[in-house]
Formats: structure tokens, C-alpha cells, sequence
């Protein structure tokens, strides 16, 4: 070994990173038989340690007393209380940071805070002549930035295929599946009574969230979530079978594949013509009526019937692994 | 002024919320805290005037996520006193079967 190197692992800085990457301090003139008879002797303490835990006298049967011998054996209860000490302090350390960061933000709704700029004033100035919309968040999420919301939709897509591939029985799987006889429940009289009366309502106040996406707050998101969540609490109530009648594999899949392409087509159509400059052929109608704004409307749609299916998805594989 | 102290309240009640979920050792209970956690939240929301987000997080926060979760402790038998009320049925339904299966013997 050439003398720089040696000087280099002397010093402290190194053989400080090394201790802490848990590595052995080796002495350059420690022979190797030496270093293998130190590691023998090491070797033979731990073991005689872990014979006298295992023997030890059958006398005391307290399972905290043993865990604490155990602990005294291997040395984790001196670290114990200075982990939490640490914890507790990493956290302290953590919150007055973040309050001493928040405290210089603008005030909520100030008028002279960084996001009041032009970009959010161009928006709702122009955007209702240039959308045809009255909720200029709809407007903004489903047209100025319309491609983004298609990149988030397809992440739906994506993380509803990840599940399946890791929770989808089929063939052989399913008939080796263990029967669950709470798939398909004994008739709850409370609670299919409450979900004859609740599971309409919350189907038609998500229809309706969804179909006023542009004029009122909520759209194809809200809307598929709320929508989602009344397929689950019909299909909590009633059962697989009942709900595989008309929301089975096939339908879904129709659904799913056929809103999302189609929703492409729209986003390529309002792309080219944006693009090339040409007036699109939907007309974007009078502002504030049901039939308005051009393609949202389609688009709002698409979305939440995607939202919808990714929310009774992911219920039906974790509890059943299927449809 | 009422309310400022309305959301005070609330936003105190969330950090409650927050810690309580960590400090739980049954898993039921700190999804019950973190599905009311984010029903306080959804309120919040329309204080803070954004209404859709409030919609949102009412549906997903309250309603889906907690379903998942409940769904998944059920998967793993996290539930607590499950099996033994799983036994106490089994035993009912074995008694009851004998006593059905007595009777029809006798008759």
C-alpha cells in the first residue's frame, strides 16, 4: 500500500465515515490471522450470550420481564430513550420551521399576493368569452389546460391496472379463492332499507354535479367520486350478484376504455384545431345554459364516468377480486 | 368574527384528529378518527370557499378511502373480535343444524 492512501484512511474524517457506515476499524498492522482470531473471540461471545438468553432459567414467565432481559442482552434499551428524545426533537424542530415559513405567506384573499398576477386575471377576463363557461375552475381545468387533465385521467387508468394486476382472480385462482358468504350479505333489513332510500339520491345529485360541471362548482371528478361512492354503498348492501346485473366486467370495461379513447379523440380534435387556428364546429351556445361551452360538457362526462369506474374498481378487487 | 372562531374550533379539532391517529393501537379506531378528520376537513373547504374540493373530499376522503381501508382490515383479520364472533356463529349455526337435523329425524 502506497503512503498517500494510508495517510488518506488515517484520517479522521474517513475513519469517521466508516464507523458510522458500520464498517470494522482495521489496523494496517494487525496480521489477518490476528483479525480472524478477534472475530472468532467476538464470534464466541455472541454466542455464549445467545446460548445463556435461550438457557436461561425457566423460573421467571413475565413476558415484560423477558423482554427486557432481552433488551439488556442486546443493548437496545440504552438506545431506546434516545430514539424518542431524538424523535421528539427532529419534530419540534420540524413544526417551528414550517410555522416560521408560513408566518411571512400573504394573508389569505390579499390582494397584492403573488398568485393575483396577470395569468389569473387574463383567466376570468377572457375565459368566459373564450370558453363559454360560468365556473371558470371547469373552464380552466377542461380547456386552457385540458391536456393536463387528460394526463391525470390516464393516471386513473394506469393506477386501476396496477391494482388489478396485483388483485385480479381469474380461471383457477377464483375457483381456489376462498368463499367469502358476505359478498353476497343475508338481507340487512336496516341497511338496504336506508340504501333503497340513499342510493338514488347521491346517483342523482353526482349526475347532477357532473352534468352542471360548467356552471356551478363541481364537475367530472366531484361528480364521478360521488357517483363511485353510491355504487359502493349499493353493492355493500345488496351484494356482488345484484350489482353484476347491470355493472359487470364487460360493462366496465366498455366504459372505461371507450370514455377514456373517446375523451382522446376530443382532446386531438380540440388540439388540431386550436393548433391550425380553425373555428371548431361546436358552437360554444349561450353562456349559462345546460347546453353551452362546446366540448366540457362531452368532456365532463367522460371524466366521470372514468372517475366513477376507478372508485367501484378499486372496492370490488380488494373485497372480491373481481366484478 | 363567528366565524373565524367556527374555523379555530375546527382546525383544532383536526390536529386532534391528527395526532389521535397516530396515538391509536386499534387500527378501526384511527380509521374512524381519520374518516372524521377529513369530514372536518371537507367543512373547512367551504370556508374556504371552494366548494367542488369540498364535494371531492367529502366523496373520496370520508366516503372511498375509508371503505378501502375498512375492506383492507377485514382482508387481514385486523378487525378486532372478529373471529371469535366468527366462532360464536359457527358453534350457533352447528347447534342449530343439530337440532334441525334431530327433528327431522323424529318426525
Amino acid at each position: 500500500m502506497s503512503k498517500p492512501r494510508k495517510d488518506y484512511e488515517e484520517l479522521k474524517s474517513v475513519r469517521f465515515r466508516r464507523f458510522i457506515q458500520g464498517e470494522r476499524e482495521i489496523s494496517t498492522e494487525v496480521s489477518m490471522e490476528e483479525f480472524q482470531r478477534q472475530m472468532d473471540k467476538e464470534h464466541e461471545e455472541d454466542e455464549r450470550l445467545t446460548y445463556n438468553y435461550l438457557n436461561r432459567p425457566n423460573v421467571e414467565m413475565d413476558p415484560q420481564a423477558d423482554a427486557k432481559r432481552f433488551a439488556e442482552i442486546t443493548g437496545m434499551k440504552r438506545f431506546h430513550k434516545v430514539y424518542v428524545f431524538m424523535a421528539f426533537v427532529l419534530c419540534i424542530c420540524i413544526i417551528g420551521l414550517l410555522i416560521y415559513n408560513v408566518a411571512y405567506m400573504p394573508n389569505y384573499g390579499s390582494a397584492d399576493a403573488p398568485t393575483n398576477n396577470e395569468v389569473s386575471e387574463k383567466y376570468l377576463e377572457d375565459g368566459q368569452a373564450d370558453t363559454g363557461v360560468v365556473n371558470m375552475v371547469t373552464g380552466m381545468i377542461l380547456q386552457y389546460r385540458a391536456f393536463d387533465t387528460f394526463g391525470e385521467t390516464h393516471v386513473l387508468f394506469i393506477a386501476t391496472c396496477a391494482v388489478m394486476i396485483l388483485l385480479f382472480l381469474k380461471g383457477k385462482d377464483e375457483e381456489n379463492a376462498p368463499h367469502d358468504p358476505e359478498l353476497d350479505p343475508e338481507p340487512d333489513m336496516i341497511l338496504q332499507t336506508v340504501a333503497r332510500f340513499l342510493v338514488p339520491l347521491v346517483m342523482i345529485f353526482g349526475i347532477y354535479i357532473l352534468l352542471n360541471g360548467h356552471l356551478s362548482p363541481g364537475g367530472g371528478f366531484s361528480g364521478g367520486a360521488v357517483m363511485g361512492a353510491g355504487l359502493i354503498l349499493y353493492n355493500a348492501a345488496f351484494g356482488f350478484t345484484k350489482t353484476g346485473r347491470f355493472f359487470n366486467e364487460k360493462v366496465y370495461d366498455i366504459l372505461k376504455v371507450g370514455s377514456l379513447a373517446l375523451y382522446a379523440m376530443i382532446i386531438t380534435y380540440c388540439l388540431f384545431t386550436g393548433a391550425n387556428d380553425i373555428a371548431s364546429i361546436v358552437p360554444l351556445g349561450k353562456v349559462g345554459a345546460i347546453l353551452s361551452s362546446g366540448l366540457i360538457l362531452p368532456i365532463n362526462i367522460l371524466v366521470g364516468v372514468e372517475v366513477a369506474c376507478t372508485m367501484y374498481a378499486f372496492y370490488a378487487l380488494f373485497r372480491k377480486g373481481g366484478f | 368574527m363567528a366565524s373565524k372562531i367556527i374555523i379555530l374550533l375546527l382546525v383544532l379539532f383536526l390536529i386532534i384528529c391528527a395526532i389521535g391517529v397516530s396515538f391509536t393501537k386499534n387500527l378501526l379506531v384511527s380509521v374512524v378518527i381519520f374518516m372524521s378528520y377529513s369530514l372536518v376537513m371537507s367543512v373547512i373547504w367551504i370556508f374556504l370557499e371552494s366548494p367542488d374540493l369540498a364535494i371531492t373530499e367529502a366523496a373520496v376522503g370520508a366516503g372511498v378511502t375509508s371503505v378501502l381501508f375498512f375492506v383492507t382490515l377485514r382482508k387481514i383479520d385486523a378487525m378486532k373480535d372478529r373471529p371469535e364472533e366468527l366462532e360464536e356463529q359457527n358453534a350457533l349455526y352447528q347447534s342449530n343444524e343439530e337440532l334441525s337435523g334431530e327433528e327431522a329425524s323424529h318426525e
